[in-house]
């Protein structure tokens, strides 16, 4: 029994309703209207999921389970330098998780998380194809290479 | 047919091409063991996720193990169910599970007949190497109206999944996340109470462990039993005298009706009632309103909304009230034989018995879970005196029985208190999908032609089949009857009103596969579909046995429309006995 009510802006709807329709609305293609509507929001909000299963006609649970199998997908909005750490084979074989705990900790952040100051979010990502520069760190734009566990505190004081 | 041979454990056997190993060994007598699995065939309802690998086989020539429930035999293919290597493997892939699992058995609302229990004793496992180090899921336990959650019990074997997404088109529930943190849930993590679910507990019916179970109102009961202040009567819903003695070890499909009665006397119930009392005065409300409906109709009048929709199952009302709340005035009005019970008990029997309401404590006893939502809906209560004060499910009613110390197999038989405890056969079958309608189809065709029925027995309305059709002759006139039970059946009829192509007259639609005898709050089933057979066809027998066995006969019917009452669908009984419905649908609103 849901009664539950979502609220959204009327451009937002018009976008997941193009998005949608540009698919046809077929439940079938959910990962790429996911794909899209991420890449025009940055994130996926509970408030976009539950229009494209208006949309759709997939239930919203569905989509939500989707949604957080894949490591792609986020429910949070990205930081002003969203920082990406690279888990390919070669990055992990040359220490690129300990890189990843060491911006754990000094940013307090869990993979998939937002500083509260919207200023920084973590994500793990596979092979950027910079495999000769392992281990590699993004930060917007940016690539960082050969990054050791010490470098992380000067790296971000860059952005300060 | 194409068949196949095979040889199982040193059997050689042959199948229909597609069988599956499991079901090849089941056909030897060989009991592969399976947890995931789910096959209820006479409902068409399979869980084939091959996700727990509980029922790994040996297949000569092959290097890996392979699920025998979701693998086919092949034409000389030699199976091994029990080599040192399955059963290590087994016992390894039990491990696994176990060490992501709370150990509190003792105090698990599922001890005793809990699947993953039950698997752990027949594997024989003694110990769960490297616990201390094992990664435990973390989810707070949640509690809606009717239905608890606890998603770290859950193993991720997605029978519920199949549930409310396939066979009741809700979707209310979803794997989510992955790794340890994997489970079955709503959208976004929320409470089942801020989801689409319609209290169907279908999910609890199925699930193997204690992630899903009812919500317990034993306690309110048993304090109101101890209350001196308050007079407690309880009523019985048709389907629980056909399942009650499983709980008590008995064969599926034994009715325990007179037992039932005594077990409730020897509680210390001040009346024992009978729900099927209030089922015949439902015939009788929508029944009247069915004709009433049928007969502006056939003259043209256009505001005659056809088909009508049976009403008395409250997960099916929850339902429609979300996903079809433009067709909410489709169904009749009448009030479930719940409601209408807690309606006439707190008026005309309270006044009877002279007893304020406050004083009356009404309880029932239900197949259901969603039943426990509906007598909290806020219309049926009176200035916050509910009608229906508790609603307990058939297994907690067990469960009472038992920590009452009764014996129950040896209890000898006792009848219902009058006045609300007479009932016919008609009333009976209410328990079985079909029931309902058939019960109303004796009465209308009565009232309609003013004729005798030659023939009681509707067995054209009978059956499993999920979505079902018949004609029936109401001497000359045709009437279209279209039968569904599971949403999922239950949608596609509804689909067909709402596109203004429905052929029917009136539909019958009951939320649980098979109807209430297959209801949420029954006795475990297991995965055995012949034990709903078996229900279905205790009802059956219960009504042919009774004497009177059209509810227009209940002389007490008669007796409470002329005291009280006046007749069908009068003021009165449109105050007491009818509901209206709501529009629950989620709602997109727009901001500016
Ligand atoms: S009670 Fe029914 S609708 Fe609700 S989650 Fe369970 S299966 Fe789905
Ligand atoms: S909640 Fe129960 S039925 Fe659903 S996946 Fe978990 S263990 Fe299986
Ligand atoms: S029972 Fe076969 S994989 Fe679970």
């Amino acid at each position: 029994m849901s009664n539950i009510k979502i609220e959204i802006r009327q451009e937002d709807v018009s976008k997941i309703k193009e998005i949608c329709a540009s698919y046809n609305r077929d439940p079938q293609e959910l990962i790429n209207i996911l794909h899209a509507c991420q890449e025009h929001f940055g994130y996926l909000p509970a408030e976009v999921q539950e229009v494209i299963s208006a949309e759709t006609g997939i239930p919203v649970a569905k989509i939500y389970g989707v949604v957080t199998f894949y490591s792609f997908f986020s429910m949070t909005p990205k930081g002003k330098h969203p920082i990406s750490i690279c888990m390919g084979t070669a990055c992990y074989v040359r220490g690129a998780e300990r890189v990843l705990e060491e911006f754990k900790k000094e940013l307090k952040l869990q993979v998939g998380q937002t500083t509260p100051d919207g200023k920084f979010s973590l994500s793990s990502l596979r092979c950027v194809g910079a495999c000769g520069l392992a281990p590699v760190v993004l930060i917007g734009d940016k690539t960082y290479g050969r990054v050791a566990p010490d470098d992380v505190k000067k790296i971000l004081k860059e952005y300060e | 047919m194409e068949t196949i041979k095979l040889i199982i454990d040193n059997k050689e056997i042959e199948v229909e091409k597609g069988t599956t190993i499991l079901k090849a060994a089941r056909q030897l007598g060989i009991e592969i063991p399976t947890l995931c699995y789910l096959d209820l065939h006479d409902m068409n309802i399979e869980n084939k996720p091959g996700g727990c690998r509980i029922c790994v086989v040996e297949v000569e020539k092959r290097r890996n193990l392979a699920p025998a429930c979701s693998t086919k035999c092949e034409n000389g293919m030699v199976v091994k169910t029990h080599t040192n290597r399955v059963l290590n493997a087994r016992r390894t892939v039990m491990e696994f599970i176990l060490s992501d699992h709370p150990k509190d058995c003792l105090v698990c609302a599922k001890s005793g007949n809990c699947d993953l229990q039950n698997m752990a004793t027949r594997l024989g496992i003694r110990e769960i190497p490297g616990q201390e180090y094992a990664e435990m899921s973390t989810y707070k336990p949640d509690t809606s109206p009717s239905i608890k959650r606890d998603l770290n019990k859950c193993i991720m074997c997605r029978r519920c999944e199949t549930m409310c997404n396939e066979i009741q088109a809700v979707g209310a529930l979803s794997a989510i996340n992955r790794g340890f943190m994997a489970a079955v849930a709503p959208a976004f993590e929320q409470n089942l109470e801020y989801s689409t679910c319609t209290y169907c507990g279908q999910c609890v019916a199925v699930c193997p462990t204690g992630a899903l179970t009812e919500v317990d109102h034993t306690p309110d009961v048993l304090r109101a039993l101890a209350d001196p202040t308050k007079t407690v009567v309880v009523q019985t819903a048709p389907a629980v005298r056909a399942a009650l003695g499983e709980a008590f070890g008995m064969e599926p499909g034994t009715l325990v009706t007179g037992k039932m009665v005594s077990a409730l006397r020897a509680l210390g119930f001040d009346y024992v009632f009978d729900t099927d009392f209030s089922a015949d005065l439902t015939i009788m409300e929508e029944g009247t309103e069915l004709l009433g409906r049928l007969k502006r109709h056939l003259n043209g009048d256009k505001t005659a909304r056809i088909p009508i929709l049976t009403s008395c199952c409250p997960g099916w009302v929850n339902f429609f009230e979300e996903y079809f709340p433009d067709l909410k005035d489709v169904p009749s009005t009448s009030k479930s034989p719940q409601q209408m019970f807690g309606a006439i008990a707190k008026t005309y029997f309270a006044d009877k018995i002279k007893v304020d309401r406050k004083d009356l404590v009404v309880v029932s006893i239900m197949p259901c879970l969603a039943k426990k939502y509906e007598c909290q809906r806020e219309e049926f209560s009176v200035d916050g005196n509910r009608d229906v004060d508790f609603s307990i499910s058939t297994r907690e009613l067990a469960s009472f029985i038992k920590q009452a110390n009764i014996d129950f197999k040896s209890l000898e038989d006792s009848d219902f208190d009058d006045p609300l405890g007479e009932s016919t056969g008609a009333a009976v079958i209410f328990g079985a999908t079909g029931g309902v309608i058939e019960a109303a189809c004796r009465t209308a065709y009565e009232i309609f032609t003013g004729k005798k029925l030659e023939k009681i027995d509707f067995h054209e309305l009978r059956g499993l089949e999920g979505v079902r059709s018949a004609v029936i002759d109401f001497d000359g006139l045709p009437v279209n009857i279209g039968i569904a039970h599971g949403l999922a059946n239950a949608r596609k009829l509804l689909e067909e009103v709402r596109a203004g192509k429905s052929q029917f007259h009136a539909i019958e639609v009951m939320a649980c596969p098979g109807g209430c005898i297959g209801g949420g709050g029954q006795p475990f089933h297991h995965g055995k579909s012949g034990v709903l057979k078996a229900r279905a066809a205790a009802l059956y027998r219960e009504d042919a046995n009774k004497p009177i066995r059209k509810s227009h006969e209940n002389p007490f019917i008669i007796k409470l429309y002329e005291e009280f009452l006046g007749e069908p669908n009068s003021e009165k009984a449109h105050h007491l006995l009818h509901t209206s419905y709501f529009d629950k649908k989620k709602k997109i609103i727009v901001k500016q």
